[in-house]
């Protein structure tokens, strides 16, 4: 893989060139961008919000950002670091950054390689509530070597070493701006907070909160003739809806963000004639999540939704598999994501390497095959079409997801399928603040699970799923001594898991890597623990006369905006 | 009564520092967390920094009195000095910061207001100019077509949601007739002509449904109120007496008819600060109302803690206006 | 209100008021119609041999047909059964919730009005309900309520009181206020002060003299919150303490036809059409009634 970055990189940047070579900077006029959840703060660090991130990717730049087929091209750094060419030690202990030569500020002063150690110093302060600290972990120190370049130390060999700087996650900030920013004095610096000075394309000129921002191109940019577009206008607000209307319908906009809606309402907006819907995969997958423990609230609050207690249905496999069978992915991708979504069978859908192809007969919906598994498990149908066991205890179960259209017409549709099996759900959906707020006060959490099965998204930032897969893990499941807080909501627990996750922390080959990740998927999947239904595009749209878009959903999505430029 | 007042103003202080502490204390009770909005991809103990370091870590009496010493102290200094432009005012060291956005509450409150104030008060002043009239209208013509009419438009417009009405026009009057844009650009200045006609365009969608929500309530109290003066004995009095019938409602009868129409435009004033939180959401006027929704969405206690009590105190305050136009009105009610 | 009616009027009296009810044409239609909805909403499912939540996916987004009279939505269910069984809900929320409010919000403000020293401590009182923002207050309440409440009455019946008292816990205020000023000014009066000198105790006082004097504007705050409690009841079930996602009611059907605004505008028009219905025939009962309960108009 390490060899096809590099290729990757300067096939982008030759790509690249005959547009820069032809345009003058500024000459596209102005540019109009509508992002329906509107951005707070310019600072990733502070806030690891979707919209703060992007909109501050606009401005801020790391080393190196994913394409749009998740591979690695160098932005201020000269190259990508890999094992071949050096960059990275032999035993991936360390990590070397070059910056490249004549790099400067917005504001005219040259980047050098102090600003890329603070940054690192910025964000692993212990105090500064840092959003994005997980990249920085296992960081022993951040060595500058000269002007232009920095090697991180890792205290553990580092099979991936991209996590510090690169992508829209983690840019460089500026020392100087920020430099009495750090720890507990963070969130008293709302002037570099909101204006940070940054490399990229566009400068801030006016940021109001919550509401819109107004770029202007960056003198200082390193492309001479780029960005084409002298001024920009990022508004935020509203619903999805609208956006796209005022995209693809009015075209009082040229850019609309995450079009979250159903496709024959897109639809029916492309037909305004004025934008096109340009859509993506990445790593989002919908799913059902399956608790493995107990959620009856006659248990105690000690033992409700924890390991102490296994779930009395759930905890025979049959159970499970039959949840999966019933359903049909083909139709909730239909309806509910149309060209945004594909069926899922696995919950690491991409990059390909990673991508099972063991758990393809999910594809087809299969009732038979669902009730005689129930039937097996010792479920018979009783007088009212609900199954029933031999203790009596029928089988109905609680089914809970956030509030919102696309998934209460999930609820609706796999509700009927499980009743055709003979299972009954009781539906119920919470306000998404609620849902993902981590309150352990509140009965109502996707992490304290007083749920039988709960739906949502989740997906892995980059494109390694080493983190992610080690979610499922024993132990962190969230409980009452951890205030509710930990990743493994299922509280799902095989030591052969964890030994095979072990082993993917210490391979550094990508296809070998590859292999690991894939089997720990299949082992979560056809323990049918975790349901997948479908695999999640972005769907953005943008106006006919709108160019060099290439939506890219491993990074920002805003991350070649330098590029973009008025087509006639 | 002015003994009256100045004591209804003593007893409003401990009134809002009870207000201030039982939405304080609802705010904590209340699941929500600012993290909720963050990735997925952002691991629990980092989400757990985060928190610490917006200060959650301290108790909340800690964090209670700290609020209120910041908002009764700091930010009015602030406010006084931006006012006054006498830098001396401002109290130095740290303000009220918002958890969304790590800036001070009072500077996007500032930001804020001008959109509300154009959108929302200015709906508000229509719907009581074309209110009233046409509340006395339709009593003085009960069952004319005018009050029909009036009574259909004004129930209609009251009992269509604003999500609903709000999309229905950006269809009708921004897609198919392209009149008015779907976007409120709030950074537009408006000083010629032709940018005072944008600003009209951009309005006139936001003011209209707002205009016929307000409208629609203060119409119901005045027609009812008129209707149950017009049938009493001083109104056949004053006509024998041969009084033009001019004088008769618009003095007589209007003058007694006021009471609830001044409670309800009373109680309707301070919502004019917390703007209309769904129209200024879908028409993206973003101004305090959509301030304070982001906000609750996303927890930001400081932020809604702050707004709620500036809310608090201008009810308190325009509740005691209602009370004194009560005995200016009718002279017969006295509170002391 | 119609109690206190009640314990005033005799027997031939309130004959009286129903003809005088009857010759108000507007007050007819409206009740026609009230009933007409109850009907539809109520006895319809019984007859309607579509069920509001079967799902037909082959038969999703139809236009109007005999089949489906009011077409299917995007999942193929019957608009028709759901504008029924979501009927059911919003009316008992709309009235109940209503009623409540509307007692609440009377009962207050006569007290407050008429009795002083109890006056400040129920004006802050409203004041401090005023203030208090209203989703946190639904979110705590769903947190701390929610379990108790369908554990003891239920699932459904447990949502359904929660809703309607949170409805009217959150919407009394502005009839408090209302009703307070009134009373303000009518107990100056002659007739209530000639009332008091003759020995009237307070109680009946407020009853027989003031009840009936502050009826119109309590008719026009039960009108208008009967439309608030429907409309409140979808942003309650938005916020995940409503009924479940499988109920549903006007409010929500709104709410989600509003997505499909530019293609099927019905599916969002036919429950705003209903909503309206409901609020403006219950308007016209309301003027009706006022004017058939007061005896100055009853006389002409």
């Amino acid at each position: 893989m390490k060899r096809k970055i590099a290729l990757f990189g300067a096939a982008a940047a030759l790509a690249l060139m005959p547009l820069a070579a032809q345009a003058q900077r500024g000459s596209s006029g102005h540019l109009n961008i509508i992002y329906w959840q509107a951005p707070s703060i310019l600072n990733p660090f502070l806030s690891g919000g979707t919209k703060d991130v992007e909109s501050s990717s606009i401005v801020l730049e790391p080393m190196a950002r994913y394409n749009q087929d998740g591979m690695l091209v160098p932005y201020l750094a000269e190259s990508i670091p890999t094992v071949e060419n050096g960059g990275v030690s032999a035993d991936l202990m360390s990590i070397t950054w070059t910056l490249r030569e004549g790099l400067l500020w917005s504001d005219g002063t040259p980047v050098t390689s102090a600003d890329v150690a603070f940054t690192a110093e910025y964000c692993m302060h212990p105090e500064g509530g840092c959003a994005q600290a997980a990249r920085f972990a296992d960081v022993e120190s951040v060595e500058v070597v000269d002007e232009r370049t920095v090697t991180v130390h890792y205290s553990v060999p580092k099979p991936v070493p991209y996590g510090p700087f690169v992508s829209a996650q983690s840019p460089i900030i500026q020392r100087a701006q920020f430099e009495n920013c750090t720890g507990t004095r963070a969130p008293e610096c709302t002037e570099a907070n909101f204006y940070p000075i940054g490399t990229g394309a566009f400068r801030v000129v006016d940021f109001r909160p919550n509401d819109v921002i107004s770029f202007e191109a960056n003198p200082n940019y390193r492309d001479p003739a780029l960005p084409h577009f002298a001024t920009l206008t990022f508004k935020g607000g509203g619903d999805a809806a609208s956006a796209g209307r005022a995209v693809m319908e009015t075209g009082e906009m040229d850019y609309a963000w995450n079009l979250q809606l159903a496709p024959d309402v897109i639809a029916t907006m492309q037909q305004g004639g004025r934008g096109t819907t340009v859509s993506a995969f990445g790593t989002l997958v919908e799913r059902i999540e399956v608790n493995m423990t107990d959620p009856s609230a006659d248990l105690p609050p000690e033992t409700r939704s924890t390991r102490a207690a296994p779930h009395p249905i759930f905890s025979d496999i049959r159970v499970r598999e039959a949840l999966s069978r019933a359903i049909d992915r083909g139709l909730l991708t239909e309806i509910g994501y149309g060209p945004a979504g594909r069926p899922a069978c696995n919950i690491v859908p991409n990059p390909p390497v990673f991508a099972s192809e063991a758990n393809e007969n999910c594809q087809t919906q299969d009732m038979d095959r669902a009730r005689a598994l129930l039937d097996e498990a010792g479920w018979t149908v009783g007088a009212d079409g609900i199954r029933v066991n031999a203790e009596g205890r029928r089988l109905v179960i609680d089914y809970q997801t956030s509030t919102n259209a696309v998934r209460q017409d999930f609820q609706a549709l796999i509700q009927q399928w499980w009743r055709e099996i003979g299972i009954e759900a009781n539906l119920r959906n919470v306000n998404a603040s609620v849902f993902f707020g981590g309150d352990p006060g509140s009965p109502d959490t996707f992490q304290k699970f007083y749920a039988d099965v709960e739906m949502y998204a989740n997906n892995f930032a980059g494109t390694d799923p080493e983190q992610y897969l080690g979610a499922w893990r024993c132990g962190l499941e969230p409980r009452p001594d951890s205030q509710w807080q930990g990743e493994n909501i299922n509280r799902f627990c095989d030591p052969a898991y964890d030994a095979l996750h072990l082993q993917l922390a210490q391979t550094a080959d990508i296809n070998e890597r590859g292999a690991i990740a894939r089997q720990l998927n299949d082992i979560l999947v056809q323990n049918f623990v975790v349901i997948p239904l479908v695999d999640r595009g972005r769907v953005d749209a943008h106006a006919t006369t709108l160019g060099g878009v290439v939506l890219n959903v491993w990074d920002s999505g805003l991350w070649n905006i330098a590029d973009w430029h008025r087509v006639q | 009564m002015f003994t009256f007042t100045m004591r209804r103003l003593l007893l409003a202080i401990p009134t809002l520092l009870f207000i201030a502490l039982v939405i304080f204390l609802l705010l904590e009770l209340s699941p929500g967390d600012p993290m909720a909005d963050m990735p997925l991809t952002i691991p629990p103990e980092v989400r757990q920094q985060m928190r610490l370091a917006l200060g959650l870590g301290e108790a909340w009496y800690v964090r209670f009195y700290s609020w209120l010493y910041l908002f009764s102290v700091v930010e009015p200094s602030h406010v006084m000095a931006n006012m006054t432009g006498l830098e001396w005012l401002r109290v130095e060291g740290p303000r009220i910061i918002s958890f969304q956005t790590r800036s001070p509450v009072a500077d996007i409150v500032a930001q804020r207001l001008p959109q509300t104030l154009w959108v929302v008060g200015l709906s508000y002043i229509f719907g009581i100019l074309l209110a009233v009239p046409i509340g006395i209208y339709s009593a003085y013509r009960q069952y004319s077509w005018f009050d029909q009419a009036g009574t259909f438009v004004s129930m209609v417009g009251f009992s269509l949601p604003t999500f609903f009405t709000g999309p229905l026009l950006m269809l009708i009057f921004s897609i198919w007739l392209g009149w008015f844009p779907i976007i409120y650009d709030t950074t537009l200045v408006v000083d010629s002509f032709y940018d005072f006609g944008l600003q009209l365009r951009q309005m006139a969608m936001p003011v209209f449904v707002l205009t016929l929500y307000n409208a629609a309530q203060i119409t119901r109290f005045m027609r009812a109120s008129m209707l149950d003066n017009m049938t009493q004995d001083y109104v056949r009095t004053a006509r024998a007496k041969g009084m033009t019938e001019k004088v008769v409602v618009l003095v007589h009868v209007l003058r007694n008819s006021l009471i609830p129409v001044v409670t309800v435009i009373a109680l309707g004033i301070p919502t004019v600060f917390t703007g209309a939180i769904i129209t200024e959401q879908v028409f993206r006027v973003n101004g305090l109302g959509a301030l304070l929704i982001t906000a609750i969405y996303a927890s930001d206690i400081p932020m809604v803690l702050t707004l709620s009590v500036v809310f608090a105190i201008l009810i308190v305050l325009f509740n005691l206006i209602a009370d004194i136009l009560y005995a200016v009105l009718d002279p017969r009610i006295r509170y002391d | 209100m119609t109690d206190a009616v009640v314990f005033r009027a005799p027997r031939n009296q309130w004959w009286d008021v129903w003809d005088q009810f009857k010759t108000h044409r507007g007050a007819l239609i409206g009740m026609l119609v009230f009933f007409g909805i109850i009907l539809f909403c109520f006895v319809g499912p019984w007859l309607w041999p579509y069920s509001a939540t079967h799902i037909d996916i082959r038969a999703r987004n139809q236009g109007f047909s005999w089949t489906h009279p009011m077409g299917t939505d995007q999942l193929g269910r019957d608009m028709f059964a759901r504008m029924m069984k979501g009927g059911q809900v919003s009316l008992a929320v709309g009235v109940v919730g209503m009623l409540l409010s509307i007692f609440l919000g009377a009962l207050i403000g006569v007290v407050a009005g008429y009795f002083r020293r109890v006056d400040g401590i129920l004006m802050r009182m409203t004041d401090l309900f005023l203030a208090l923002p209203l989703l946190p207050l639904l979110l705590v309440m769903s947190m701390l309520f929610r379990q108790p409440l369908s554990n003891a009455f239920g699932v459904e019946m447990g949502m359904f009181l929660m809703i309607v008292t949170a409805i009217a816990i959150t919407s009394w205020m502005r009839t408090a206020r209302v009703v307070r000023g009134d009373v303000l000014a009518l107990k100056e009066r002659e007739y209530v002060l000639a009332a008091r000198s003759i020995g009237t105790p307070p109680g009946r006082l407020i009853l027989r003299h003031i009840l009936p004097n502050v009826l119109s504007p309590v008719m026009v705050s039960a009108t208008l919150t009967i439309a608030t409690a429907i409309i409140t009841e979808s942003a309650l079930s938005f916020l995940g303490m409503g009924f479940p996602p499988d109920f549903p009611t006007w409010g929500r059907l709104v709410a989600d036809g509003v997505d499909y605004l530019q293609d099927y505008p019905s599916r969002s028009m036919m429950p705003g059409v209903f909503i309206s219905m409901v609020v403006l025939s219950v308007n016209y009962i309301g003027d009706g009634l006022r004017d058939a309960l007061d005896p100055r108009i009853r006389g002409r």
